[in-house]
């Protein structure tokens, strides 16, 4: 091709990279997989308040075939747990686990001989949301938090390679990705913010004084 | 066919109505004033940690997501007022039901909710919590425990002062 040897080296790939990773973030299409009280949340996130085809995902996907993402939202029984095994690995690749709720992620305050004490002993989770239920914002915001690790991922074994270099050159960043709130990185002030106090390990002090300075609590 | 063309008025008729959608991640709404989000560990105004270590909180907590572990004030070591702080102190916000009991039992109003709730992680590890992410940030004129006692000679000062200088308790005792 003649392209890539003109190019600076790692240009071409990462910017495959990202636009393979933003088709991937940018419909993003759920299996429906409500077990519990969670899976009310879910369908509140999917209507019209809170809208999930902001993002490409109103359609929550009847058959495991066609969806990307399993929000396990609700607690996973023992009987329930071969079920979801089977939906996940009826699901085609590459795709995500969303574990919705404290139940789904841990057991929550089910710790007894019927509930799975987090769907990680059965699917691989790639975010795990607390609350019970969580609120619809909490369920936006984890799902904006797994977009922002998509975008991310390396895309191949030179894509790991390629990280891999980045790292030993620039060393990690600050802030991973995934783990900075919907509201900071949204926004450029707090997200700079959120990343000078990550630095020095008090971005959770920044969260509590921010709430407090907006004083809605008062 | 007249009825098909009617559906799309409906439709149509949308165009201009207000939308209901928040701007959630760039605008988040409020919460209600009492939504029960992730804690905080509060300060005494001098900066001492007002939880004392008595694990009455774990003792509440139904989903048992609280670990604490208490250790004794000595005159050189002082991070509470009183015998007994908390040396370590947990919350598993991947067992956390937020039902708030834990505020209900705290005698010292050392522990309460904030209305934060953007807590997804993507491992189990970092949903626990511990006490250096939960303290409240040291507000202008409160130091760095461990320290000596600065409102008074025993912790009884503290709890009468409490009244009219409450120091980080944030929600109810700032309404003046």
């Amino acid at each position: 091709m003649g392209l890539e040897e003109k190019l600076p080296s790692g240009v071409l790939l990462t910017t495959v990279q990202g636009l393979v990773n933003w088709t991937r973030k940018a419909s993003f299409w759920p299996a429906t997989f409500g077990l519990a009280c969670c899976a009310i949340e879910m369908m509140a996130t999917g209507a019209a308040r809170y809208d999930t085809a902001r993002w490409g995902m109103e359609v929550f996907r009847a058959s495991p075939r066609q969806a990307d993402l399993m929000i396990v939202a609700g607690r996973v029984s023992q009987k329930m747990a071969p079920v979801l095994r089977q939906i996940y690995d009826q699901m085609p690749d590459p795709k995500w686990v969303l574990s919705m709720g404290v139940c789904a992620s841990s057991g929550g305050m089910f710790n007894n001989y019927a509930i799975v004490q987090g769907v990680d002993h059965i699917v691989p989770v790639d975010m795990y949301l607390p609350g019970c239920p969580p609120r619809p914002e909490m369920l936006l915001d984890a799902i904006l938090k797994l977009h922002e690790k998509i975008m991310a991922e390396p895309l191949g074994k030179n894509g790991e390679k390629m990280k891999a270099e980045k790292e030993a050159r620039y060393g990690k960043p600050v802030v991973a990705p995934g783990s900075m709130p919907s509201s900071y990185s949204h926004n450029k002030k707090l997200r700079a913010e959120w990343e000078k106090a990550a630095a020095e390990g008090k971005e959770e002090q920044l969260r509590i004084q921010k709430w407090m300075e907006r004083g809605t609590h008062v | 066919m007249l009825d098909a063309v009617k559906g799309f008025g409906v439709t149509f008729s949308h165009m201009f109505k207000k939308t209901v959608t928040t701007k959630y991640p760039e605008k988040p709404d409020a919460t209600a004033p009492r939504y029960h989000g992730r804690h905080i560990l509060n300060r005494h105004p001098d900066g001492l940690e007002k939880c004392i270590g008595c694990e009455l909180c774990a003792w509440a907590c139904p989903a048992d997501a609280i670990y604490v572990e208490g250790g004794d004030n000595t005159e050189d070591q002082r991070y509470s007022p009183g015998e007994r702080y908390a040396s370590v102190y947990q919350i598993n916000y991947a067992r956390c039901i937020f039902c708030g009991l834990c505020i209900e039992a705290c005698p010292t109003r050392s522990l309460t909710m904030s209305n934060e709730y953007e807590l997804a992680r993507d491992n189990r590890k970092d949903l626990i919590f511990t006490k250096e992410q939960l303290l409240a940030p040291l507000l202008p004129g409160m130091e760095q425990p461990p320290h000596a006692m600065r409102l008074g000679d025993s912790e009884k000062d503290y709890y009468l002062g409490a009244l009219t200088n409450p120091g980080v308790s944030a929600g109810a005792e700032k309404r003046s």
